[in-house]
Order: C-alpha cells, then sequence, then structure tokens
C-alpha cells in the first residue's frame, strides 16, 4: 500500500509569534519544526506500513526550512519526501495549497491513501485535508482517532460530543488523524542516520506545471488585512468574604453560566 | 572545528524531546518517591541508545567510529533534565554493556547483548566494596573455582542497575588466586541475577540521585558455572581500569547536562523574577554569576568533547590510551567541579525558592555531589593527571 501524508512545517508555538508587514507569519528568528498535529498523520501511516507492505512518502508545502518537518518524518521512518519549494509560494491560504499538494501527490506517482493531521498549529483551520480530497476527487474520512484499512477500504472513527461515528470509505481515500490515534514515536538513532540515504525531490511551480498566478498572496482566495494581538488578561475579580463569601462565588459562578 | 555536525544536532535534538517530554513532567515525584522509572529503559532502547557503541549484530547502532560522542550527548541531554535518569544510561553502556561488549565470548555476547541494547534488561557491575574503591587492588570478595564452578563469597558496595526489575546480569570482581609477587589475581565473573546466594540488598538511601538505582550486593556461597568468567583469568583489574576512563567522560558529559540547566534555569529566573521593582538580572551581584555559569558551561563542555573526540580516535587506533587517560581525567575534575559550583550559584539566584524541591534546582544541588566522587574521586583524578606529567 502506498501512503501519502501531508505534513506542514511551522513557527515552534513556544515562540513568540510574529507578522510581517504582508500579514504572513514572519519565520524570522523563530525555530521551525514539522507541526506537532502531523506526526500523528505520519505515525498513522508507519503504523500501516509496517502490519503489511507498502511505502511512505511524505509531501509538504513550504519555505526552504520546511525541508525540516520532511526530514524529520524521513528520521521517524517514512521513505521519501517530496518538497514543493518556490519563491512564488509565499503567502498562499489553504486554497493555494491544497491545490500544490494536490498537484505534488499526482506527480508522485501511484498512491493508495492520502493522510492527513488534525489541523497545522499555527493556521489551525484545518480544511486543507477537505480542500485536497475535492481536488483529488477522493472520499473524505477527517478527524478520525482510530484507523483501519482492510482490502480495498479504509474504516476510522469521528468523535464528537455526542456521538461516535465509524465511517468507511474505499481506497483510493483521504483521511485526517487526530492526535488520540497513536503515541507518535520518536526518531530512533538509527532512524536519524538512515533519513541522510532516504531520496528527496524538491519541486517548482514550474515542475508541478501550477501557473504563478494560482498560488501565492496574489494567487489566494482568501487575504488576511489585519491582525491584532490578543489583549492581555484582564484582572481578576476578587470577592471579599464577609460571611456572604459562597453565596458571592456561586452568584458569579452562575452569571458567567459556568454552573 | 567547535561544531557538531547537523547529524549530532539532531540526534541531541531527540534526545532533548525525550527527556522534555517523558521525564521533565514526572521527575519532580519520581524523585521525592525514590522511584526508579524502568519503563523508560526499553524507550531508551528503541531511541537506540544503548546501542550507540555497539555492532549491528547485536542490535547497535554498528557505527564505524565516533559512537562514544554520540553516548555522550545522550547523557548530556539526559543529565540536563534529570541526573538519576543520565546515569541510568551511563552506567546500562558503560559499566552494563561495555565490559561484556569488550571481554565477552561470543556466547555470553549473544545471551545478554541484544536485550541489553534493546532496553529490555539491564546489566551492573561490582567493583567497589566497603573497604576498596578505586584501590580496586584491596578486593576482598573471593571467588574459588572447584568442580566446574566459581562459588563467589563477599560483598560489592554502591553498584548502579543492581537491583532494577529487569536487571539480568552484574559482573563482579573477585580474587581468583594471588599472583607470584604476593599481589591478588583479580577476575571478572558474571552472576545472573536470582542466582541463590546473590543478594540485594535494600536500595541505599543517598543524598541525590534518587530515582537511580543504587544496591549493596552480598554473595554468599553463589556458585556460576565457570564459563561465566568474563574475560581472561587475572585480568579482571586491568579491565576494570579500562572501563573507568571511559565512565569519566561519561560522567563529565552528565555534568555538562547539569551545568547547562543550571545556566538555563538561572537566566530565565534572573530576568523573570522581580525585587525591588526589576529583574533580579539587572544586579551584577545576579548577572555576573550568571555569567560565569555560562563559562565554567562552555568550558566543561569543550573539554568533555574533546575527552570524549580522543576516546572516539583512540577506538579506531589514531590515539594513545595515555592521552585519553589524561583527557578523561581533565574533563571529569573539571566539568564535575564546575557542575557542583554552578548548582551552588543557580540555588542562590533563586533565593528561597532554591531551597524548595517545587524548584528543579534544589535537585539539582543535591544531585550534583556524587558527580565529584562516582568514577574516581576528585582527588584521585588529580593523583592521575599530576603522574600524566610524569610527577
Amino acid at each position: 500500500m502506498n501512503i501519502v501524508v501531508c505534513v506542514k512545517y511551522v513557527p515552534d508555538a513556544q515562540g513568540d509569534r510574529t507578522f510581517k508587514d504582508d500579514n504572513t507569519t514572519d519565520r524570522e528568528g523563530v525555530d521551525g519544526l514539522l507541526s506537532e498535529l502531523d506526526e500523528y498523520a505520519v505515525e498513522a501511516a508507519l503504523k500501516l506500513k509496517e502490519s503489511g507492505e507498502g511505502e511512505v512518502t511524505v509531501v509538504t508545502v513550504g519555505p526552504e526550512a520546511a525541508a525540516d518537518a520532511v526530514k524529520k518524518s524521513l528520521q521517524m521512518g517514512a521513505d521519501k519526501g517530496v518538497h514543493v519549494c518556490d519563491d512564488a509560494i509565499h503567502g498562499s491560504d489553504a486554497a493555494a495549497t491544497s491545490l500544490l499538494l494536490a498537484e505534488a501527490i499526482k506527480k508522485s506517482g501511484e498512491y493508495d491513501l492520502v493522510l492527513a493531521g488534525l489541523a497545522s498549529t499555527d493556521g489551525t483551520m484545518s480544511v486543507v485535508p477537505a480542500m485536497l480530497a475535492e481536488r483529488l476527487g477522493l472520499p473524505q474520512v477527517t478527524q478520525v482517532s482510530t484507523l483501519e484499512v482492510e482490502g480495498g477500504t479504509v474504516k476510522g472513527r469521528r468523535d464528537s460530543d455526542v456521538a461516535s461515528d465509524t465511517i468507511e470509505a474505499s481506497l483510493p481515500a483521504l483521511v485526517s488523524v487526530t492526535d488520540q490515534i497513536n503515541e507518535p514515536r520518536y526518531p530512533s538513532f538509527k532512524g536519524i542516520m538512515a533519513a541522510k540515504k532516504k531520496p528527496v525531490e524538491t519541486w517548482s511551480l514550474a515542475d508541478l506545471g501550477v501557473d504563478a498566478e494560482r498560488v501565492g498572496l496574489a494567487g489566494s482566495w482568501t487575504k488576511v488585512t489585519s491582525f491584532a494581538k490578543r489583549p492581555p488578561r484582564e484582572k481578576g475579580e476578587i470577592v471579599t468574604d464577609e460571611g456572604d463569601g459562597g453565596t458571592k462565588l456561586a452568584e458569579y459562578l452562575a452569571a458567567q453560566k459556568f454552573v | 572545528m567547535f561544531e557538531l555536525s547537523k547529524d549530532h544536532e539532531d540526534f541531541r535534538q531527540v534526545v532533548r524531546e525525550f527527556a522534555q517530554e517523558q521525564v521533565a513532567p514526572h521527575i519532580a515525584e519520581w524523585d521525592r518517591d525514590h522511584h526508579f522509572p524502568s519503563h523508560l529503559v526499553p524507550q531508551m532502547g528503541e531511541l537506540g541508545l544503548f546501542g550507540l557503541v555497539v555492532p549491528q549484530e547485536y542490535g547497535g547502532a554498528g557505527l564505524d567510529e565516533g559512537g562514544f560522542t554520540y553516548l555522550c550527548l545522550a547523557i548530556e541531554e539526559l543529565g540536563r533534565v534529570d541526573q538519576s535518569v543520565g546515569i541510568t544510561l551511563s552506567a546500562g553502556v558503560g559499566l552494563g554493556i561495555n565490559p561484556i561488549l569488550t571481554y565477552g565470548s561470543d556466547e555470553q555476547k549473544q545471551q545478554f547483548l541484544p536485550d541489553l541494547v534493546a532496553g529490555k534488561t539491564l546489566a551492573g557491575f561490582g567493583l567497589t566494596e566497603p573497604d576498596a574503591g578505586s584501590d580496586a587492588g584491596a578486593t576482598r570478595t573471593r571467588a574459588t573455582l572447584a568442580d566446574g564452578h566459581w562459588t563467589i563469597n563477599g560483598a560489592k558496595a554502591f553498584i548502579t542497575n543492581s537491583g532494577t526489575d529487569r536487571t539480568s546480569v552484574v559482573t563482579v570482581t573477585a580474587r581468583t588466586g594471588e599472583r607470584e609477587n604476593g599481589r591478588p589475581e583479580i577476575s571478572a565473573i558474571m552472576v545472573p541475577a536470582g542466582t541463590p546466594g546473590f543478594t540485594v540488598e535494600p536500595a541505599y538511601d543517598k543524598l541525590g540521585w534518587n530515582s537511580s538505582d543504587t544496591h549493596g550486593l552480598t554473595f554468599s556461597g553463589c556458585a556460576v558455572p565457570q564459563e561465566n568468567l568474563l574475560g581472561e583469568r587475572g585480568q579482571g583489574y586491568r579491565q576494570f581500569l579500562k572501563t573507568l576512563d571511559d565512565g569519566r567522560v561519561a560522567i563529565s558529559a552528565l555534568a555538562v547536562g547539569l551545568a547547562q540547566a543550571c545556566l538555563e534555569a538561572s537566566t530565565e529566573y534572573a530576568k523573570t523574577r522581580t525585587a525591588f521593582g526589576r529583574p533580579i538580572g539587572v544586579n551584577q551581584g545576579v548577572s555576573f554569576k550568571v555569567a560565569d555559569l555560562a563559562v565554567m558551561v562552555d568550558a566543561a563542555r569543550l573539554l568533555t568533547y574533546k575527552a570524549a573526540w580522543l576516546k572516539d580516535e583512540l577506538e579506531v587506533g589514531r590515539r594513545s590510551v595515555a592521552e585519553v587517560k589524561q583527557a578523561a581525567a581533565i574533563a571529569k575534575v573539571y566539568s564535575t567541579e564546575a557542575a557542583v559550583t554552578a548548582t551552588r550559584l543557580a540555588t542562590q539566584i533563586f533565593g528561597g525558592n532554591g531551597f524548595m524541591e517545587e524548584y528543579p534546582v534544589a535537585r539539582f544541588y543535591r544531585d550534583a555531589k556524587i558527580l565529584e566522587i562516582g568514577e574516581g574521586t576528585s582527588e584521585v583524578q588529580r593523583m592521575l593527571i599530576a603522574r600524566g606529567l610524569g610527577l
């Protein structure tokens, strides 16, 4: 079974988040890494590969440094990588990114399953998997916390507050997984050494045959027009107990609809 | 010349993540409860940490060269979060795996190494006795050979990884006879866990390293097959000295990790803790201490990496034993004394909070002292260094 995993290189969530003049994320001076939520997708792919035959290809779209996200996936055990990298991609929104991923996946060869994480830890939009399934003409099974492949079908469970759905689709299909599905492995020493010899293709827009006008800031359908820092946390309210502290506390909680 | 390779940094990053995610959140509790986190051992095995200096046929990394430096990086990164976990790896490889790998027969290697490398089991090495430390010639434990069996009687002290739920074997040094010059003949013998007559005494009540496994061992008519001799009869002392050289660099790496942790914690605290309306770090009384920490960390790290590199070079025949011995002793004495100073400075910077177990620096302070003692005291290191200078 050939599995493609879409991964994203994101700024470390622990670092300070800043934006550039064009309202895109400022990556200068912030360490980047493989989006933690994508590690679950990589792990899910590796588990499927280990239980049978097949190959795991990781695909990413991003600047030069995004090669690190591919590398980390290869260190974990993926077999090969694809990195779509082109100056014209800068500022691409979710729809434009899904176009690039779709073209890269088509170019990368035969596949049975496309996996993605729940969301990126920077944009947290969760829409790319659905868009990608649409572009590739695949059934989509999104946000599952279990995953099984049997014969020509894939099955997963999507948990919500009120119920759990079990969803089945025929392969090839696209599946996005939550952080409940597994415990991603750490790369082993052997994995780190082996990753150096694994093939990584770097493709430009020209390689994919995608017109630069369809991607990047100008080609994106959505645009970030402004941003604002989260307001500083307001001072807490202090309730002085004058014999009625319990009542006041209960009233406060009720007013906030906590109780 | 002063930069590690990308591979080294990638590896360091993985061990750091592992330590941050799997050790850091729990270590205060484990330390308080004197709990040995046995479940971490197979996880460390999966990362490949026990196999960095081991050939592929036993499940190791199979590197042509450079394995020891990788091991020191792993020890440093674990030690940056917790010294107990760091020493568990250091002793697991240096004292558990290495002697078997270096001196074991094919059968002994096949029997023990794959599980040790995978982190399924741990092994210990028993040299120190209540009355014999670096003075290994004073060993009292005796082993007598009769009817194809060694019968061991005696006691060992402070043996790391000797009493865990996954300890498979402890190699002990014992007098097996007397040389012509009247000095004792010392040999190393492997004693599998659970052998009748081999008793693991209750865990020590230690000042620090609470989450590492340390026991006294007693041998009373403990009989093991003749084939359990490790290496050649009468070579036990020499074998052990070589083991100690490596161990010194490993302890040095552990000290670097500790000093680094002190530097990071102190820098952060000096920036965020305010007194008299300003961060305490604006006062030179604090900032100069942090600067001193930075100097110590850098110097200790460079000495340690140099010694580790020399050891790797020695393995492929490009350096001499004497060079490695000297560098190992120099790194060990400097780094461990720097680490003890670093924990003292860090707790001072933390003030009253530094005395509280709520902050990791209190644990660092307790954990540091043993570094100046284990694998040869600072005094022994200075003796060796002076000897190396022809004094």
